[in-house]
């Protein structure tokens, strides 16, 4: 955590300078993976005019695509961040994603809007009860949302009676296709707004509050965290909490997006994403060092990638070799780059 | 320099230096070890003992510019393996064996014997009976190690070691965790060990150790070589001077006023946790400092940490200020007044990652928060800045991550950690565990501040000295009760002999 507490400075102080240049190298290392986004999204353009002579990749259109592809994967990625920063981690969050995205629809065919705060309802209970066997039971995380991973598949399934639920009337429907129309210029589609919100948010909570320093503590040395007075089993359930509330405001998005859920196939390994983007975005996987905007610059690097592959005609199969090598590449750039520098 | 080994050496050091991110943690040590000898390697925690073996046995690789030679040849020991080859085994304090293991499996590491592609047991098991019988030990090849007693798997380190056909072994403080007759029985051992031409580098603190069994004993200082004496050199007057490097009246400090006849603040009486500490008990007055002694596996820290809340009591009371208190949680503890200092504070204390600032404040970022939520980065800034200055940490600013810093400028962070919650009763276990010197008098000095503005201040420490120099009165410890005091208004005198005494289980004649 190289941007503590202690960020103002006093002027004229003989290690201004070197502050200086402690907190430039935290900013690098927080938009590390940044020079990698920008040169990924200049290759697909140039491979595109090469290749068909149009440029469709850098189109305001297109960027927009990219970014509600990315939505969802960032706000999963924000609950992953939280989660992986305390050493943990969180593999059912495309299950509940699933299991809410259907309950809400259910609820939504009946009392309308309130099948929002249904889904953001079932994520927050589900991740409630991760977070609790973790941090009372002390069963490792790992296991815990293994578990969960399949068991919640299931009451997603369970839920649409093993069938897609639909409704046509959807009254939320604008979070999935609207955009908000700012001053006549310029419109920016809801899900953009509503990851973006999310983002900002994981960054107050996390660098802002005692919750947030706390997450640090927690994931940098457990023990000490509980000698130090920290109460370790309440932000071990505020983390799973609040990846499963996400994964919940995932389902919703989602839901909106199609009009209907399926609990089988929704949300299928959304938390392999969710984890590659917290990986690609520089956190440690053993936790206590990382940042939130890496984790979207990472989302952005994953949807940049899809579209890319897709633009660009390259068949499936090889978009899944593609995109696994780039997540390896790329971490193991940042790692050679920051080699001895940190943890993991 | 006297020449008591004949021959040619089969060790030597010259210009051995390691620098760490802001610590230069050796200048230019030098060290000559002969055949045949047990060669004692003193100094205070910090002094570099433990850095110097890492790089003898290929943990650390020196600064450049190192000689190191092995029967008078130039070698480069650039990792555990190249150690090894050279006949060099090391025994840490902290055991390197696996406790899952058979004692055969453990010697035979990394060197299994083989048939075709399996494992020969037969091989491994009868190999090792030898070893173990030339050793004397009592326990055979195929007793899993987790199940051995500590002196028994330091016997099958050595086995290793000599299964290994190491010449050099250097031993790292290895009768800490150890009762009288089992180091009587590692003594013998290493007496065989040296007759047998083997060269034994011992590290320890005690005194009375180094002077039965050390040919040449060898001082580390500050990082730096003091000096070397013969056999007949070694009187432990002459030992204290030069790993202190200054008269000890100097080194501790003692202002306060003697505290042990104040209030009593708090009050312990038949603890116990089922487990290492039965019946425990004693009282700490405000203004004093109160140490706690006893041997490793006494019980001090498990004590230490009942009463803090970290562990849950099976019996007994604790009272706060006359008041009767069973904290559930540290966070409780804190609130209440009362800190605890870990002993281990890179596994427990710190946050390594986390910069200077945050470490201080962590314990109160939640009282100087608004609404209890946000932040309030200003104060904690100059409260970090204070410490900083007070404690007179040496580190550039409050955004340094801990771990760059050595253990004696952690240690203050630590400290002021604990500090920024205005604690009324402390306790600090080893609080000068692996800090240098001056960092030492510094934080005795602290301590001693504290005693004078009233704190009530419990100062667990293996360092008799230590105890010795700082407490206003002891209590020590034995197998999990608090068997004795000294010190006090009119108990018998704070010297280091009562104090083992009592530690070792032996009751005090009364004072004439």
């Amino acid at each position: 955590m190289s941007e503590g507490l202690a960020t103002p400075q006093m002027p004229g102080d003989p290690a201004d300078a070197r502050a200086r240049e402690r907190r430039w190298r935290g900013l690098f290392r927080s938009i590390g993976m940044l020079p990698v986004l920008i040169v990924l999204g200049l290759l697909v353009q140039g491979l595109d005019l090469w290749l068909t002579g149009e440029g469709r990749f850098l189109s305001w259109q297109n960027l927009s695509i990219v970014a509600q592809q990315a939505s969802i994967n960032a706000v999963l990625g924000a609950g992953m961040t939280f989660v992986i920063l305390t050493g943990g981690i969180d593999l059912s969050v495309g299950s509940i994603l699933a299991a809410s995205a259907v309950a809400g629809l259910l609820v939504s065919q009946n009392f309308g809007d309130l099948g929002i705060l249904a889904a953001l309802v079932v994520g927050l209970v589900i991740g409630f009860a991760n977070g609790a066997l973790i941090a009372f039971l002390r069963l490792p995380p790992f296991i815990v949302t293994l578990g969960a991973l399949t068991a919640v598949r299931g009451i997603a399934r369970l839920l649409g009676n093993d069938t897609t639920v639909f409704n046509a009337n959807l009254p939320f429907a604008f979070i999935g296709n609207g955009a908000l129309s700012i001053a006549g210029v310029a419109s920016v589609p809801w899900l953009i707004i509503i990851a973006f919100l999310v983002i900002v948010g994981a960054w107050l909570i996390l660098r802002r509050t005692v919750l947030g320093v706390h997450i640090y503590a927690v994931g940098g040395n457990e023990s000490a965290a509980r000698l130090s007075g920290i109460k370790v089993s309440r932000v071990l359930l505020f983390v799973y909490g609040a990846s499963g509330l996400l994964a919940g405001l995932g389902g919703v998005m989602q839901a909106a997006r199609l009009y209907a859920a399926n609990g089988l196939q929704l949300g299928q390994s959304y938390e392999l994403d969710a984890i590659a983007a917290v990986i690609l975005g520089g956190t440690s996987f053993v936790g206590g060092i990382g940042s939130i905007w890496g984790t979207l610059i990472g989302a952005l690097i994953i949807a940049v990638l899809t579209n890319g592959l897709i633009l660009l005609g390259v068949s499936d199969v090889w978009q899944y070799i593609i995109k696994g090598a780039v997540i390896i590449g790329a971490v193991a750039l940042d790692r050679y780059r920051l080699r001895g520098s940190a943890r993991t | 320099m006297p020449a008591p080994a004949e021959g040619q050496p089969i060790l030597t050091l010259r210009q051995v230096s390691k620098t760490f991110p802001g610590v230069k943690a050796l200048r230019s040590v030098q060290l000559t070890i002969y055949p045949g000898e047990v060669h004692a390697l003193m100094g205070e925690n910090g002094a570099g003992k433990s850095t110097l073996m890492k790089i003898v046995s290929g943990a650390y690789a020196p600064d450049p510019g190192a000689e190191i030679r092995i029967d008078g040849k130039p070698v480069v020991i650039d990792g555990p393996q190249a150690a090894q080859a050279l006949g060099i085994a090391i025994i840490y304090q902290e055991l390197a064996l696996s406790p899952n293991l058979t004692v055969a499996e453990n010697i035979y590491l990394g060197r299994e014997p083989r048939r075709g592609l399996a494992i020969d047991r037969a091989a491994m098991t009868a190999g090792c009976r030898d070893i173990l019988a030339s050793l004397g030990a009592s326990f055979g090849p195929r007793v899993v190690v987790g199940e051995l007693s500590i002196a028994e798997q330091q016997m099958v380190e050595v086995a290793r070691a000599l299964h290994a056909r190491s010449r050099i072994l250097v031993m790292d403080e290895p009768t800490t965790a150890l009762s009288a007759r089992e180091t009587e029985r590692l003594f013998a051992l290493i007496r065989r060990l040296k007759a047998e031409g083997l060269a034994i580098i011992y590290i320890s603190h005690r005194m009375a150790e180094v002077y039965e069994l050390a040919d040449r004993v060898s001082v580390l200082r500050d990082g730096g070589y003091v000096g070397t004496l013969g056999r007949d050199e070694i009187k432990p007057e002459t030992i204290v001077r030069m790993m202190v490097g200054r008269d000890l009246s100097s080194f501790y400090t003692k202002a306060h006023r003697d505290g042990s006849g104040g209030a009593p603040v708090l009050e312990v009486a038949g603890l116990a946790d089922g487990k290492r500490v039965r019946r425990a008990q004693f009282t700490l007055h405000r203004g004093e400092v109160l140490g706690l002694a006893g041997l490793v596996g006494a019980g001090r820290t498990e004590l230490a940490r009942l009463i803090y809340g970290a562990e849950t009591r099976t019996a007994g009371t604790v009272r706060l200020a006359g008041k009767p208190v069973a904290f559930a949680s540290p966070a409780e503890a804190i609130a209440a007044g009362l800190v605890y200092l870990t002993e281990d504070r890179k596994a427990q204390g710190l946050f390594l990652d986390m910069s200077v600032g945050d470490n201080i404040n962590l314990g109160v970022i939640g009282r100087d928060a608004a609404f209890g939520v946000w932040l309030d980065r200003a104060h904690a800034y100059a409260r970090a800045r204070d410490a900083i200055a007070t404690f007179r940490i040496r580190v550039s600013g409050p955004e340094v991550t801990v771990g760059a810093l050595s253990g004696g400028n952690q240690q203050k962070v630590l400290l002021s950690r604990l500090l920024a919650t205005e604690p009324k009763v402390l306790i600090l276990d080893e609080p000068t565990r692996g800090v240098d010197i001056g960092a030492k008098s510094e934080i005795y000095r602290i301590i001693d501040d504290l005693a004078q503005k009233g704190a009530a201040i419990l100062v667990i420490s293996s360092e008799l000295p230590e105890i010795v120099g700082i407490a206003d009165r002891v209590v020590v410890m034995h197998e999990g009760e608090i068997v004795g005091e000294v010190g006090g208004v009119d108990g018998p005198a704070i010297t280091e002999e009562n104090i083992m005494a009592l530690a070792a289980g032996v009751a005090l004649r009364e004072p004439a």
